[in-house]
C-alpha cells in the first residue's frame, strides 16, 4: 500500500476564468459549446444532455451542463455559479459560470472574485442590459484584470456585421469608461459552434481569433512578488516546544533572518526559521500565496488578525477608512449601523460613519443617499474603535478589501481607499523609551484654587469660516477681562511658528492637530483655559486630544453648513479650492467629519456673534469656574 | 508557484481557517484517495498532526482492503480515529431508488455523529469536477439544524472570507479539496507517496476508479496498475469519475435529493 514518491511533470498553469453577463445571454450555452467542441465532456454527458433536453421538449438545451440543480433545468435559469474545466493546445482552463439573474448577485460575486480574467456575454439583439453593465462593474471592483467580451446569438441577428460593430462599441465605450480594455471582440454564435474553439462560415467578414484562442492570448496571472511583504497571522500553534506563527504570504516575500514588524502591535522579532512538514529542506523563504509557519528569535505576544511586513513598508494604520462597497444584505445599509468587518484575518466591529455616493452601475452617475439598497454599490466611510492595519486595494489587494458581516451573514464586500485620510502610524507611536513620567510639586488643585478655574482645553471643531477665530478671540478677550486665565492657539498663527515645517497633506494635518492636542494640554496642565481654533477635520485627531487633556477637554462644535461658510469665505479660500489651486480642501475636496458627541455645539448661522460668545462663556462659567463670578 | 503547491496552500489555508474558527471539528476518513490527501494536508497545516477526530461513518459494507488499510493507518499516522455504525437498510427513506437508499445510510449515520459529538463542523473530502451538484457547493457550507443543505441560498463566499458564524443547531460542512481535480489528486499521491487503498490499481484488467460500498461500486476496465499508469490513464480518459458509482445513474435529480439531505 505504501510507494516510492513519484516524479510528476511540471503541470501546465490553469486559468480561471468567470463567464458574465446579463440572464438569458447565452453565458452557460457558451460553456456547454465549448467543452463540447474542445472534447472536454465526458463519455455519455453528450447523450444525457440530449435526453434531458427532450423530456423537457426543448432542442439540445447546453446550458443543462452546467444547470446542475432540478430547479436551475425546470426554469432555464443558472442560480449558482458552477466551475468546470477544459485544456486547449495552450493551457488548462477552470470556467466559472456565474448566474444572470440579478437576484442571484451574490452567487455571481462568490464565483467571480477568485478569476484572472473574463467573458462579458453579450446578446447580439439586445444588446447592453442593465445586468451586463453591472457585471462589468463588479469585474472592474474585483479587480479582474483581463476582459474579452462575446457578442452571442449572432445567428438570431443574422450574422450581421453592422449589428456586431454597434454592440461592441456600445460595450467597449463602457468597459472604457470603467477603465477597462477589452481583450477581443468576438461575434459567436452557440448554436453551431461560430467562432468558438473554431472559426466561423457564417461570418467570414470576422478575422480575429476565436473565444478559445482569445483566452489562450491572455497573459498568465500573475502573483504579487514585488510588492512590500505582508503576512498576516492567521493562528499560534503550540503542538510541541515551537511557536509557530501560521498564515499566508499575501505580497511580498518572506526570508528566513528578516526583522518583521507586527501591526497594529508594533512590536517587533526577527524570522528564526520557516516550518514545513514532510519536506526534504526546510525553506529558506516563502511567497505570495504560500500557506507557510515560522518561528521568531524572541518569544513575543503576538495574536490572528496582526500583519507582519517589514519596517520600511508597513500597512497604514487607521481607525477610519473609506470602502466602496457591493451591498448583499436584505435589509438596506444605513448611516450608524454597526457590522462585523473581516479584513485579511483581523476582525473588527466597524460602525458606518457616512455614505458618501451611491453609484448607478448603468449609466455611472453618483448620488448622494441615505441608504443603500440590496445589490447596489456604494463609496461609505467606516470607523472602528480598535486600530486596523490596511492598505490602499489599488496598491495591495489582499490586504485592501473587506467584508462585512450581519449576524451571521456576510451582507458586502469592500474595497478600501484612505484618500483624505492619514495614516495613524506616526501619530500612535511614542518614540522615546526610556522615559519616565515626573511628578510635579504643585498640585493641579492648588492651581485652580489660584486661578478660580480649573485648567481646561475649549477644543473649537468646524469647516473653514465657521466662525471659530472670531469667536475665540472674543471669548478670551471676554474671560480675560472676567479674571481667566486664557489663552488661543489659533491655526494660521501655530503654522508660522510651532507647526512651519508642516504641510497640507492628511498627514501633515494630522501632524499639526496632534501637536496643537499636546500644547493646549500643557497649558490646561499649567492651569490655564486653552482656546484652540483648528479646522481640526478628523474625530480620531480630536479623540486623541481629548486623551492628551486627560478629563480637561471640552469638545465645542461652531457649527455652519458649508454654503454658508463658502459664502462668507472670510479668507478667500473656497475660492481657490474651486479652481483647484488649493487641493485637499475641508469640506470641497477632503472630509470633515462632525464631532459624534460634542460638549457643546454653537450655531453661528442662526445665532449672532454675541449671541455665540454669551453661550460659551456661560458654559465656562457654569462648567469650569469653580465658583459663578460676574 | 506550480499547480500542486498552489492547490496544497489554498488547502491548507481552509484548513487552518477551519481549526481557527470552529469548535469542535471532526474530519470524515472514508479511506478513499481524497480523504487521505485531505488527511495529509492536514498533517502538512499542522506539522505533522491532525489536531482534530477522524470520523469513518462505516456502513459495514466496505471492502476488507479499506478495513485493513484504516487498521494499519489510523495508529501510524497517529489519528484519533472515531467510528459511526450506520442505521440498517429498513430504517430509510423507501422512496429512495435502491442504490440511492443504501447511499442514504451513511447520511443517517453521520447526523448520528454530529449529535453525538456536537460537532459544529466537519471537514469533507469532496471536489467540484466529480458531480455537477457539488461544482455548486462553498468551501464552508452551513447546513441548518435539521442537516439540510440550502442550495437554492447559499451563502456569498469571496477573498477567502469564509462563513464562520453560525446560530446554535447548525453546523457546517468545509471543503478543503473543493478546487481539486481527480488528476491533480493523483499527482499528489505520486508527488507525495501517500498510502492508497490497492482497490485502484488494476488487477485482472479491472480496478476501482472510485471506491464506496461493496454491493453498489463497480470496477472499470483498466490496465493502469501503478500511481503513474492511473495518471496516464486519467490524462485520456473521457468515462467520468463516478460511473461505477450505482447510486449517480438512477434518477436524474437524486444526487441533489441525497445531498440537499445532507449526503456529502
Amino acid at each position: 500500500m505504501s510507494q516510492i514518491p513519484v516524479t510528476v511533470p511540471e503541470l501546465r498553469p490553469a486559468l480561471r476564468i468567470v463567464v458574465v453577463g446579463h440572464v438569458d445571454h447565452g453565458k452557460s450555452t457558451l460553456i456547454g459549446r465549448l467543452l463540447y467542441d474542445t472534447g472536454a465532456l465526458p463519455e455519455g454527458r453528450y447523450e444525457e444532455l440530449k435526453a434531458a433536453s427532450a423530456k423537457r421538449g426543448v432542442p439540445i438545451e447546453w446550458s443543462f451542463m452546467l444547470d446542475a440543480f432540478q430547479a436551475e433545468r425546470d426554469q432555464a435559469v443558472t442560480i449558482d455559479s458552477t466551475q468546470i474545466w477544459f485544456k486547449s493546445a495552450r493551457r488548462d482552463y477552470v470556467l466559472i459560470d456565474a448566474p444572470g439573474h440579478r437576484e442571484f448577485l451574490k452567487n455571481m460575486i462568490s464565483g467571480a472574485a477568485s478569476a484572472d480574467a473574463a467573458i462579458l456575454v453579450v446578446d447580439a439583439v439586445e444588446g447592453l442590459r442593465e445586468t451586463s453593465r453591472r457585471h462589468g462593474y463588479l469585474l472592474h471592483m474585483l479587480g479582474i484584470p483581463h476582459v474579452a467580451v462575446a457578442i452571442s446569438k449572432m445567428d438570431l441577428a443574422g450574422y450581421d456585421e453592422r449589428r456586431f460593430k454597434a454592440v461592441a462599441r456600445d460595450v467597449k465605450n463602457y468597459l472604457f469608461d470603467l477603465g477597462i480594455t477589452a481583450n477581443a471582440m468576438v461575434p459567436i454564435s452557440g448554436r453551431d459552434g461560430d467562432n468558438i474553439a473554431n472559426g466561423s462560415a457564417h461570418m467570414p467578414w470576422y478575422q480575429g481569433p476565436g473565444i478559445v484562442q482569445a483566452l489562450d492570448e491572455l497573459p498568465e496571472a500573475a502573483r504579487p512578488a514585488d510588492l512590500p511583504l505582508r503576512f498576516p497571522i492567521q493562528d499560534i500553534y503550540k503542538f510541541d516546544q515551537r511557536r509557530i506563527l501560521a498564515g499566508r504570504v499575501e505580497a511580498g516575500v518572506l526570508r528566513v533572518g528578516d526583522e518583521l514588524l507586527f501591526s497594529p502591535s508594533n512590536k517587533t522579532a526577527r524570522v528564526r526559521s520557516i516550518e514545513a512538514w514532510h519536506v526534504d529542506q526546510p525553506p529558506t523563504e516563502a511567497h505570495p500565496g504560500q500557506s507557510i509557519g515560522i518561528t521568531l528569535d524572541e518569544q513575543i505576544f503576538v495574536e490572528r488578525g496582526e500583519v507582519a511586513a517589514h519596517a520600511e513598508a508597513p500597512p497604514q494604520l487607521t481607525t477610519v477608512f473609506r470602502a466602496t462597497l457591493f451591498w448583499l444584505g436584505q435589509s438596506p445599509l444605513t448611516v450608524g449601523a454597526t457590522y462585523k468587518l473581516k479584513l485579511a484575518t483581523q476582525e473588527a466591529t466597524v460602525t458606518v460613519q457616512s455614505i458618501e455616493r451611491i453609484v448607478d452601475t448603468d449609466t455611472l452617475a453618483s448620488a448622494a443617499g441615505k441608504q443603500v439598497e440590496r445589490n447596489a454599490v456604494a463609496e461609505v466611510v467606516l470607523r472602528s474603535r480598535q486600530v486596523l492595519a490596511l492598505d490602499e486595494y489599488k496598491l495591495i489587494a489582499p490586504c485592501g478589501r473587506c467584508v462585512l458581516i450581519d449576524g451571521y451573514d456576510t451582507v458586502a464586500g469592500g474595497t478600501i481607499s484612505m484618500e483624505g485620510y492619514p495614516d495613524q502610524r506616526q501619530s500612535l507611536a511614542v518614540k522615546g523609551s526610556n522615559l519616565t513620567r515626573v511628578e510635579h510639586r504643585v498640585a493641579a488643585d492648588s492651581r485652580a484654587q489660584r486661578h478660580g478655574h480649573t485648567g481646561s482645553v475649549l477644543w473649537f471643531t468646524g469647516l473653514s469660516g465657521a466662525g471659530k477665530s472670531t469667536l475665540a478671540m472674543e471669548v478670551e478677550q471676554r474671560l480675560f477681562l472676567k479674571g481667566y486665565q486664557v489663552y488661543v492657539l489659533d491655526g494660521d498663527n501655530v503654522r508660522r511658528g510651532l507647526n512651519a515645517n508642516l504641510d497640507f497633506s492628511p498627514e501633515g494635518r494630522a501632524e499639526n492637530i496632534r501637536r496643537v492636542g499636546e500644547v493646549a494640554a500643557l497649558f490646561a496642565d499649567a492651569g490655564m483655559i486653552c482656546i484652540t481654533a483648528f479646522i481640526s477635520p478628523y474625530q480620531a485627531d480630536r479623540d486623541r486630544a481629548r486623551t492628551s487633556a486627560r478629563g480637561a477637554f471640552h469638545e465645542i462644535f461652531i457649527k455652519a453648513g458649508l454654503a454658508t461658510c463658502e459664502q462668507r469665505d472670510p479668507k478667500g479660500l473656497y475660492k481657490k479650492a474651486r479652481t483647484g489651486e488649493i487641493t485637499a480642501f475641508t469640506g470641497v475636496s477632503a472630509p470633515y467629519e462632525a464631532p459624534e458627541a460634542p460638549e457643546m455645539t454653537v450655531d453661528t448661522e442662526s445665532l449672532s456673534i454675541d449671541d455665540c460668545v454669551a453661550q460659551i462663556v456661560a458654559y465656562v462659567e457654569s462648567v469650569i469656574a469653580l465658583t459663578s463670578r460676574s | 508557484m506550480e499547480r500542486l503547491d498552489d492547490l496544497e496552500a489554498q488547502s491548507v489555508y481552509i484548513l487552518r481557517e477551519a481549526y481557527n474558527r470552529i469548535e469542535p471539528l471532526a474530519m470524515l476518513w472514508s479511506l478513499g484517495k481524497d480523504s487521505n490527501v485531505m488527511v495529509w494536508l492536514a498533517r502538512k497545516a499542522f506539522f505533522g498532526r491532525v489536531p482534530f477526530p477522524v470520523l469513518h461513518v462505516d456502513t459495514g459494507k466496505k471492502f476488507a482492503e479499506m478495513y485493513a488499510f484504516r487498521d494499519r493507518y489510523a495508529p501510524e499516522w497517529g489519528l484519533d480515529l472515531w467510528r459511526e455504525e450506520c442505521p440498517p437498510i429498513e430504517d430509510i427513506d423507501p422512496s429512495l431508488p435502491p442504490a440511492a437508499r443504501s447511499a442514504a445510510r451513511k447520511t443517517q449515520g453521520l447526523r448520528t455523529a454530529l449529535d453525538r459529538h456536537a460537532l459544529k463542523g466537519v471537514i469533507a473530502g469532496i471536489r467540484r469536477d466529480e458531480q455537477a451538484t457539488r461544482a455548486k457547493e462553498r468551501v464552508f457550507s452551513p447546513r441548518d439544524t435539521t442537516g439540510q443543505w440550502d442550495f437554492r441560498d447559499q451563502p456569498p463566499e469571496f477573498w477567502d472570507q469564509f462563513k464562520t458564524d453560525f446560530p446554535t443547531g447548525a453546523h457546517v460542512r468545509i471543503h478543503p479539496l473543493l478546487h481539486w481535480t481527480e488528476l491533480d489528486v493523483w499527482r499528489y499521491i505520486a508527488r507525495e507517496a501517500i498510502p492508497v487503498v490497492s482497490l485502484y490499481f488494476a488487477r485482472d484488467g479491472k480496478r476501482y476508479r472510485s471506491l464506496g460500498d461493496r454491493d453498489i461500486t463497480n470496477p472499470i476496465e483498466s490496465k493502469a496498475a501503478t500511481v503513474a499508469e492511473i495518471i496516464a490513464e486519467l490524462e485520456t480518459t473521457t468515462t467520468a469519475e463516478r460511473a461505477g458509482r450505482a447510486m449517480d445513474h438512477e434518477r436524474e435529480d437524486v444526487f441533489e435529493r441525497l445531498r440537499a439531505d445532507g449526503y456529502m
